[in-house]
């Protein structure tokens, strides 16, 4: 163990967990990065490419090197950062990446290898020759690279999504941050804190800086209290701001149960939608390192990483052997200062600036730079090259000090270019960021404690006054305010390999060779040797990439560029993105009127848009569904059948213009419908191929209600939305969708006007007083207000009688129970679909958007008297002359089934597109005829009549020969509906 | 994106259905013939910039908007009642 003194983990509570199957011990408060330390262990996975042994690198979000899996089953996680990882009691986490063991990883042969793996090294060689590609380079390489494993099985846990507003959003809990939530929690403005981290505190808790003279999270502690008492603030701890999108709203996933073993009841994680009027972005900064050769051991950290540690979680890496620095910057001689405190020895402070001066009692090394390291599974020793040599010191762990990034993602997810200052020797924000988006802190160079702290508040108040709210000046602790004092050193010049970016693997040698291979453009080098192209997006390694290139172009970091940032900032997973919206939850489900009864009687289930309708209605001893689905239609045909239609699309069109706005909209006429009647109609595209029919009835001078299919509902009724408003909207109508108002159920079967008349309240039925297509408002069953319509679908004589919606259930009860003695049966979407099929109406199968009003043999429709939708395109040449007619097909020898989607070919024609002659749209058995049926498109199908043809399925390579017939199977003179 | 309803507020653009070029409102006469036709069904303006747009709050109150839209930007620059820019048109 090593732990140090002090620290903010709880050392009452001891947390068992196991790494790679060894059980180890830490306390709440650490992560699995800070625990794995302290019992010692460093080496925690093996690079991406060349299989090298990693270590931590850094203590928080960016860490690069040490990615785990956690836990196992269907829970197992892969790549997740150690670093962030909150330690529980039972945690399982295992290293990835290697073959066999992690301390002998087999696939580290691809290390000694390296020499042919330069940048570019897939792109060229794995070209040639192409077929080898698919078979046997791919499946090899992803074996070989690749990180962690996912979980096989579905997630077990529950994920949520939700929406959230605020005046001020501030992202990122450390001093900026919380003076700027404090400052405008105390203005009353409605203020969300989120930082990703469990604690707020940011750097501060890392820091052994003073607040006021005491320890920082008193402050800390003092702030989060006061936030807590303020009913207008919301804190997210765990919270990671991911992306900013636009007008102010920004995508955060709380991980609300990922430091538990499991969820339990809860939600694991959830994605907040925030909708902010301003947000302040106090993300922070990034340490960097410096490459140089063999950069990458177990044991060489970033100099923060290495005071949070020691600060933060008491511990230190490397057991037997002292600490040395390396830093172009004060902020080394800190990290030296820190250790010493808490006990760490330091073996030396190699600092590259040789008028560097030694802050403390321990060695410095003016001048110098780490040359080398050695260790092969942890860091033993660094090569210290001065101007009069080199030295070797022994050491287990290193702290390297590079200077600091600002975390300056965020405010360039809208194209935003950071801009190179030269004095702070960084990236800060530039202008033409996400509008709302204000930046504070060490995001934008602020970095003392001091300034970041004075920024925070000042920045807050600057948001606010844009909103018109006048926030007061809140006190400040005193703080530590040094000024950043140091210098920038990219790269230690070598002959070794000096890594860049560590989760890519990427080199100094790899960006020098992309530059000599002209890949000098930042998107270009990126592209090439797959720099921050990692799943930590290179956020230790971008800039000193970019300043590596601007040094061998020659040209200033200014002058190179910069790359953009995307959103998520850290990876977001797809659990959540999906928010629960999962299996039988993926989207709505609208449930019919009659649902209650359909599953009293045991009926089966189909998704028809989002509603569930029933399909069929089986009975005992039926173990097929097509005995049931013929059982219905020959109850249709015989007696008398039940079938709710609710879910087409209804649609009440009122107003004196109504029936000149109906004209304009189907194909056909209907401002001369006369009241009481209705009329099928025929709905075109603008483009003149036919998209929806219905019926349109009238059932008042001023008042129509038109159907459509199931669909296209929402479709259309936006379509007509359209024409009222967008089109014609001087005309005098108005619009309502009732189709979930009225409950609509078919009646249908020669018994069907038996069955009715016991229902309606003396309402004439007659045919004479209640001919086809005839329609009216009327009572039923003493009172209930009610709609008949006269029309049919399934070609028998049949009515659909529409109630209010809540009536719906009972209707259909009561007709099943009036109707016992007619053979009174409920039907599905299976027999209803025979019987149109039977009766030659076309449905979502001939109206799929490529058929016009000629093909389905409507082309009279189309009137020639009147302007309406699709009129005009639908007479243009490529439509008009269009030969092809539905046709009703029967197999030839009367039995064969007829394959839907065949495509039909003349006898002896070759099969091929220009010999195509049309397809099967529909098909079904016929119980009625006893044999296979189907509809389709057929060339000049309506003087064919009686052709064989040729119904080809190349995919199975099946082919029946079919007779062509009429479409109308059944009563092709009407005499049934008419009955 | 939130999108200015002239008679709601801001709401959010998740509520609404994207059409497109608001050119659509401008359906020829029919008399203009097949050529016009061609032309308002199949050809419309992509901007790299400022574009006026047609948006339908189906999940609202069923107004189609014209919504002025820098493409490049998303900046929302303005919108109104479709109705009420065919009113003026007209």
């Amino acid at each position: 163990m090593t732990r140090l003194s002090g620290g903010l983990i709880d050392r009452s509570k001891v947390l068992s967990f196991t790494f790679d199957g060894v059980r180890y011990s830490g306390h709440p408060g650490d992560t699995l990065a800070s625990a794995l330390l302290a019992n010692g262990v460093q080496l925690m996975g093996r690079s991406f490419k060349y299989h090298r042994p990693r270590g931590v690198v850094s203590s928080g979000s960016e860490e690069p090197n040490a990615l785990v899996e956690l836990r196992s089953g269907n829970r197992q996680e892969p790549n997740t950062r150690a670093t962030v990882a909150e330690l529980f009691d039972g945690l399982e986490a295992r290293s990835q990446n290697y073959l066999g063991r992690l301390d002998r990883d087999l696939l580290a042969v691809n290390d000694l290898l390296s020499p042919f793996f330069a940048a570019g090294f897939y792109y060229k060689t794995f070209m040639w020759p192409k077929a080898f590609w698919e078979k046997l380079y791919e499946p090899a390489i992803r074996r070989a690279a690749g990180l962690g494993r996912v979980a096989e099985g579905a997630d077990p846990d529950a994920y949520d999504k939700g929406f959230l507003h605020a005046d001020l959003l501030v992202i990122g809990g450390g001093a900026a941050g919380l003076a700027a939530a404090l400052t405008a929690g105390r203005a009353g403005a409605k203020v969300i804190l989120a930082d990703e981290d469990s604690r707020f505190g940011g750097r501060l808790l890392a820091e052994s800086h003073l607040l006021d003279g005491a320890p920082a999270t008193q402050w800390i502690e003092g702030v989060l209290a006061e936030l807590c008492t303020m009913p207008n603030v919301r804190l997210l701890p765990r919270t990671t701001v991911f992306g900013v999108y636009d007008h102010g709203i920004y995508g955060a996933v709380e991980r609300v149960a990922d430091h538990l073993p499991t969820p339990g009841a809860g939600v694991r994680q959830t994605l907040w939608r925030i909708t902010a009027k301003r947000a302040v972005l106090a993300a922070g900064a990034t340490e960097r390192h410096i490459p140089f050769a063999d950069n990458d051991r177990p044991g060489i950290l970033l100099g923060g990483a290495l005071r949070a540690y020691a600060n933060r979680w008491a511990t230190a890496p490397g057991t037997d052997r002292p600490v040395a620095i390396f830093t172009c910057h004060d902020e080394g001689h800190r990290t030296a200062l820190d250790l010493q405190a808490r006990g760490v020895p330091v073996a030396a402070v190699i600092d590259s600036r040789n008028d560097a001066v030694a802050q403390g009692d321990y060695r410095l090394i003016a001048g110098g730079q780490v040359s080398g390291s050695q260790g092969r599974l942890g860091l033993r020793g660094i090569s210290v090259t001065t101007a009069s040599g080199t030295e070797a010191i022994a050491c287990g762990a290193l702290g390297v000090s590079g200077g600091w990034n600002p975390n300056v993602h965020l405010s360039s997810h809208h194209r935003g270019r950071p801009v190179w200052d030269d004095t702070l020797g960084a990236f800060v924000p530039g202008p033409g960021g996400p509008g709302g988006l204000l930046v504070a802190g060490a995001a934008r160079g602020k970095g003392s404690t001091a300034l970041a702290l004075a920024d925070g508040a000042e920045i807050a108040r600057q948001a606010l006054a844009e909103l018109s709210i006048t926030a007061p000046v809140i006190a400040l602790p005193q703080a530590e305010d040094t000024a950043p004092n140091g210098t920038t050193l990219w790269h230690v010049p070598g002959k070794g390999r000096a890594w860049v970016d560590f989760q890519n693997d990427v080199t100094v040698k790899d960006i020098a060779l992309a530059h000599k291979e002209n890949m000098r453009p930042v998107e270009h080098l990126k592209r090439w040797t797959t720099l921050g192209m990692a799943t930590d997006q290179g956020k230790t390694a971008n800039v000193t990439a970019l300043a590596v290139m601007a040094e061998l172009t020659g040209k200033t970091i200014a002058e190179t560029g910069t790359t953009i940032f995307r959103p998520p900032y850290t990876g977001v997973s797809l659990a959540v993105l999906g928010g629960g919206d999962t299996g039988p939850d993926f989207r709505p489900r609208r449930l019919t009127p009659t649902d209650v009864f359909a599953k009293s009687q045991g009926a089966a289930f189909v998704e028809v848009g989002q509603w569930m309708r029933a399909q069929y209605f089986p009975k005992p001893g039926e173990t097929h569904w097509r005995q049931s689905v013929d059982r219905e239609v020959i109850a249709v045909r015989r007696d008398v059948g039940l079938c709710d239609v609710t879910t087409l699309g209804k649609v009440d069109v009122q107003g004196a213009d109504a029936g000149e706005f109906l004209n304009r909209l189907y194909s056909n006429m209907m401002g001369t419908l006369k009241v009481g009647m209705v009329r099928y109609g025929l709905m075109l595209r603008e483009d003149g191929f036919a998209y929806d029919d219905g019926t349109c009835a009238r059932l008042a001078a001023h008042h129509y209600v038109v159907t459509t299919t199931t669909a296209n509902a929402g479709l259309v009724f936006r379509n007509m939305e359209f024409a009222r408003q967008c089109l014609w909207p001087e005309l005098d109508v108005q619009l309502i969708s009732t189709t979930d108002a009225w409950a609509q159920i078919a009646v249908a079967g020669p018994k069907s006007r038996a069955l009715l008349e016991r229902i309606v309240d003396g309402f004439d039925l007659s045919n004479a007083a209640f001919p086809f297509m005839a329609c009216a408002e009327l009572t039923i069953c003493g009172g209930l207000r009610a709609r008949l319509f006269r029309i049919s679908f399934s070609g028998e004589m049949a009515y659909e009688i529409a109630v209010p919606a809540r009536y719906g259930n009972a209707l259909m009860e009561r007709l099943m129970q009036q109707g016992a003695d007619l053979g009174v049966t409920p039907y599905g979407t299976e027999a209803l679909a025979v019987l149109r099929i039977e009766k030659g109406h076309a449905a979502g199968a001939e109206l799929n958007g490529q058929a016009t009003a000629a093909m389905l043999g409507l082309g009279r429709m189309v009137s020639q008297k009147k302007d309406s939708i699709g009129a005009i395109m639908s007479r243009r040449e490529g439509l008009a002359g269009e030969t092809r007619r539905l046709v009703g097909l029967i197999p030839e020898d009367g039995q064969g089934a007829i394959p839907g989607g065949a495509h039909l070919f003349t006898e002896g024609a070759a099969r091929n597109m220009e010999t195509d002659q049309g397809w099967v749209t529909s098909t079904c058995h016929s119980p009625h005829l006893g044999h296979p049926i189907a509809l389709g498109y057929l060339e000049g199908g309506d003087t064919r009549l009686d052709e064989v043809v040729i119904a080809a399925n190349p995919l199975e390579g099946t082919e029946t020969r079919v007779r062509v017939v009429s479409p109308h199977f059944i009563d092709p003179e009407g005499e049934r509906l008419r009955g | 994106m939130l999108i200015p309803h002239p008679l709601l507020g801001l709401r959010d653009a998740a509520e609404f259905t994207y059409l497109g070029d608001a050119a659509l409102l401008n359906r020829p006469d029919p008399g203009a013939g097949e050529a016009a036709f061609c032309d308002y069904v199949y050809l419309r303006d992509n901007p790299a910039g400022v574009h006026r747009e047609l948006w339908y709050h189906e999940q609202g109150d069923r107004s189609w908007l014209v919504v002025t839209r820098n493409t490049l930007t998303h900046e929302i620059l303005g919108a109104e009642l479709a109705r009420d820019v065919k009113g003026g048109a007209a």
